[in-house]
């Protein structure tokens, strides 16, 4: 295995005299980058600029202000990222409500903020106020009745399919790249993918209006996903303002990695949660500059967000939580059982959506994709109207879920038989019996979560931006508050039994619901991603509290073991591999003993390698073989008989060296030689002048033997980013092992489709 | 005239409409919480207290700074006699919050304007712009040559045919013709095709 020496061979002083090459180093639309070409054209820029920075005071300030422009972007990420992260909130929360009604002293103030000042609010009635009007009031002026009810359920209906229509007319006219989540995208493009606009401008703008409109309409899907690929949009916009990020696609993917962390401290208030689910989920090379930068992107932008205020309260995320009781070792059952629930429901989520969503790409059912739309939406508001669970936004009920019930609590899930005499303060109150308004709310939670389920699995993957973290936590949040009410009604009717016993006396506040809430969403979101430290990092974040890590990561480990036992790809990895990326997973092991022979290409029977040689070839030949095949680069050898390798040249830049030559250089016609070495060769006099390619060869390609075990090809293509690999006899060149190869052998050893990785 | 404005406007604002934009959005947005002043509308201390022995719930909320913001200084007229003050007020939940009616309103109407931009940006686009456009050799040469895959391999530098664009009106038209080409592309894979985003 040669090492990685100086890239050009540019030992030669004359070489600099060279034209250079317009377009160099740029990539083309779905290829994958070269990860140690970027790394070492970096190493040169920074070495050029510390040499010239002691030529002068300005060279110096330069290279100071070059040293700096991480942090500045990363400022700017932040700053622009927490900014639509706090529009979209402030958007979200009145569209919701436009659904219902409308404020007539100002039309732009959802619910809460139009009764916000009216002292007509009663203990009872805490929601309602004469300024805000449900629309059959408006209309018809009845509030009550049947007709009111058809009325506002009309108008409901109506409203979620005019924002679903216009969100998916939005995403197809102007920016198809923004439906979807977008995470098993960027996980590809931050492998070293390039999709060429799909963290453009316009993708980040209709990203942004689209999503509003599609959480606004009642769809069961969340916007934490959709805010990771706006915030990597601002990433890229504003590391195209700098050279230093814009020419370098290796330094542009740390800037990508951080903005991600950014989008999701802006979309959980966790910044630290964000910078370790982009260490865990999304970034591929993660080095440790980026963490510091990371942390400082998501602390900007959780620090901006907060300055909007879009709750009102200083809080950054609508569900966080604040209370402190103790929780009991004994609940740990329960708390498993919810782990085991969150791995099976995982596990039935993944299944199917890839299924349907397979479905989607083979039949007839993907060519209507605005009907689709149209139609998820209706059946979702149709059946989302009637519980009151569904018909309030998804955020909005895991905030009741995860809430505790004090004495205040005036909903229907809180309707407890309370003593008269009691005079506890609010948060210390004993358990209590259940009134009839919790036995009807655990009917109506039990309906919801069956229509979650199986909604979700429909709604992700539409051609409208949707996420997932957010129906995943309201899955487990409502089968959480359920066991927990249960394992409360269970604790204070039976309190004699052995297990409660101990550690809950009649009078004592033991059971808590809604931590079971908390943990049911943490074990439900980890089975669908099956992520580890950040999701227990999040969610403690969102409770602020230490207390809750044990149970929290019980059921994130248990969701976590019992979805592996069924399938070991998460949702994200599912929709690489359903639409081919080329995806090297660090996370997949390479257990079998097959030899780079065997994976190599020309296979035995195929035509044999196509190469260039070092001082034979015309410029015609060269021109020939690039029109008739379409590989990415051509090794050069030294001649057919003795196949010795000197370098690989990429189809791209011959392309453009000879398109140049053609037109600058005197002399170049389609006989002129093409050579490669250092002088010219001996040529017959009066033949034309030959065209000297040492430039754009790469002079150091990485080579291995035929018997290289498959596990070290494998190891090195992920270590080090490789696009293509040589495979030599005692020097003799026999083959090479692309990215692609890689990809399709080890699809073939698991037995899938070696046929569905696409893309070159 | 008449006819071009439209069309000068939506091509001027082709590619810069979307980073000016945000940009307007990010100043605008920004502005308001750096407003020191708070009008009264924006904080409240809202004081809940649930039924006590013979007394409902009720609910108070009085404009008070963050220090008074408790049931002694909110909770006007006391229901309960002297003694029992401190019992009902345990059970009393008292909260500061507040607001800002500014950003609010600000958001929202620069969201709905965005909106409404883009709808009507949207409907020329689909409506008006067939109409206007007259089909000439080169975009439908364009078109032909983009039904068949194997131009992108090939197709390093698209040369114009004729004279190159001098003036800004062609230049942003060509940008905007790049534009529609790159969304159409864009529209193929993700839509047609099924290659990307299922």
């Amino acid at each position: 295995m040669v090492n990685a020496g100086d890239m050009n061979g540019s030992g030669n002083l004359m070489d600099f005299l060279d034209e250079p090459f317009p377009d160099v180093g740029t990539y083309e639309d779905f290829h994958t980058i070269d990860w140690l070409r970027e790394k070492s054209r970096d190493t040169d820029r920074h070495r050029k600029i510390t040499s010239k920075s002691k030529e002068s005071i300005w060279e110096f300030i330069k290279s100071l202000l070059d040293a700096w422009s991480g942090w500045v972007v990363m400022l700017l990420i932040g700053l622009l990222a927490g900014t639509l992260a706090g529009v979209i909130d402030l958007a979200v929360d009145w569209m919701t409500d436009l659904k219902e009604g409308v404020c007539l002293s100002a039309f732009w103030y959802s619910h809460e903020q139009c009764c916000w000042t009216s002292n007509e609010t009663t203990f009872d009635d805490r929601d309602k106020c004469p300024q805000w009007q449900k629309w059959s009031e408006l209309l018809v002026s009845q509030s009550e009745g049947a007709s009111a009810y058809i009325l506002n359920y009309f108008l409901y209906i109506m409203w979620a399919l005019c924002f679903a229509f216009l969100a998916v007319s939005l995403v197809r006219v102007f920016a198809p790249y923004a439906c979807g989540s977008g995470i098993p995208e960027i996980k590809t493009i931050l492998s070293g993918f390039i999709i060429r606009g799909y963290l453009g401008k316009w993708t980040l703008l209709i990203k942004t209006v689209t999503l509003v409109l599609v959480v606004s309409s009642g769809l069961s899907l969340g916007k934490e996903g959709p805010l990771v690929h706006v915030a990597c949009c601002c990433g890229n916009f504003f590391s195209s303002l700098f050279s230093k990020y814009s020419k370098n696609e290796g330094k542009r993917r740390e800037v990508l990695s951080a903005a991600a962390a950014a989008g999701v401290s802006v979309a959980f208030g966790a910044p630290i949660g964000g910078v370790l689910f982009s260490l865990e989920e999304v970034s591929y090379y993660f080095p440790l500059k980026t963490l510091w930068r990371s942390f400082f992107a998501a602390l900007v932008a959780a620090f901006t967000l907060r300055s909007i205020n879009p709750f009102g309260n200083s809080r950054l995320v609508l569900f966080y939580v604040e209370y402190h009781t103790p929780w009991y070792m004994a609940e740990l059952f329960p708390f498993i059982l919810l782990g085991v629930f969150g791995g099976l429901w995982g596990t039935l989520f993944i299944q199917c959506n890839i299924a349907w969503c397979r479905r989607r790409k083979t039949t007839r059912l993907g060519k209507y994709p605005v009907l689709e739309v149209i139609v998820i939406t209706a059946i979702t508001a149709i059946i989302a109207y009637p519980n009151p669970y569904t018909r309030r936004s998804t955020s909005e009920l895991i905030s009741e879920l995860f809430n505790d019930c004090g004495a205040l609590e005036s909903s229907q899930l809180c309707d407890y038989i309370n003593d008269p005499n009691m005079t506890r303060p609010v948060d210390d109150i004993p358990d209590r019996p259940a009134g009839p308004g919790v036995y009807s709310a655990m009917w109506q939670l039990a309906l919801a979560l069956v229509f979650k389920i199986v909604i979700t699995i429909f709604t992700f993957g539409m051609k409208i931006p949707s996420g997932l973290f957010i129906p995943s936590m309201a899955v487990g949040a409502m089968a959480g508050r359920m066991v927990g009410i249960g394992v409360e009604q269970l604790a204070y009717h039976h309190h004699d039994w052995i297990i409660f016993r101990n550690w809950c006396r009649p009078g004592a506040d033991c059971v808590t619901p809604g931590l079971y809430a908390m943990v049911g969403a943490a074990a439900c979101l980890g089975g669908v991603t099956r992520m580890t430290v950040s999701l227990v990092v999040i969610m403690f974040e969102l409770t602020g509290g230490l207390e809750y890590i044990v149970p929290l990561m019980a059921a994130a480990v248990t969701s976590k073991w019992v979805a592996d036992a069924f399938g070991k790809e998460g949702i994200y990895e599912a929709h690489i591999h359903l639409n081919g990326y080329p995806f090297l997973d660090v996370k997949d092991e390479f257990t079998h003993r097959t030899l780079a022979t065997d994976v190599m290409r020309p296979r035995r029977g195929e035509a044999p390698l196509s190469v260039l040689t070092q001082d034979s070839m015309t410029v015609e030949d060269v021109e020939t073989l690039i029109k008739e095949t379409d590989y990415n680069g051509f090794p050069v050898v030294v001649s057919k008989d003795s196949e010795r390798l000197i370098g690989f040249a990429q189809r791209r830049e011959l392309i453009l060296a000879i398109k140049n030559a053609r037109q600058r250089q005197d002399g170049v016609v389609s006989n002129s030689i093409v050579y490669f070495t250092e002088d010219p060769p001996e040529l017959p006099p009066n033949s034309p002048h030959p065209l000297k390619l040492r430039r754009i060869l790469n002079l150091s390609p990485f080579t291995v033997t035929d018997h290289t075990p498959m596990e070290t090809v494998v190891d090195i293509f992920r270590k080090l980013g490789l696009r293509q690999c040589l495979v030599t006899r005692s020097g003799r060149l026999l083959g090479i092992i692309t990215k692609k190869d890689v990809l399709r052998h080890m699809a073939q050893m698991a037995n899938q489709d070696p046929e569905s990785i696409m893309f070159n | 005239l008449f006819l071009q404005t439209p069309r000068m406007f939506a091509q001027s604002s082709q590619n810069s409409v979307s980073p000016v934009l945000l940009l307007v959005l990010l100043g605008c947005v920004l502005c308001p919480p750096a407003q020191a002043s708070k009008s009264s509308e924006d904080i409240r201390c809202k004081c809940i207290c649930p039924p006590y022995r013979n007394i409902s719930g009720h609910i108070y909320n009085k404009n008070v700074s963050q220090k008074d913001c408790n049931c002694l200084h909110v909770v006007e007229p006391m229901p309960v006699p002297g003694n029992d003050v401190e019992a009902y007020c345990l059970l009393c939940e008292c909260k500061y919050e507040e607001r800002s009616t500014t950003t609010i309103k600000v958001i929202i109407i620069i969201y709905l304007s965005v909106v409404g931009a883009l709808l009507l940006y949207m409907a020329f686009l689909v409506l008006v712009d067939p109409l206007i456009r007259k089909p000439d050799p080169y975009t439908q040469a364009l078109h032909n040559e983009e039904d068949s895959e194997d131009t992108r391999s090939l197709a390093t530098v698209p040369t114009l045919a004729g004279a190159r664009a001098n003036t800004v009106l062609e230049r942003v038209e060509g940008a905007q013709q790049r534009w529609k080409r790159q969304v159409q592309e864009q529209r193929k894979t993700v839509f047609d095709r099924h290659k990307m985003l299922s």
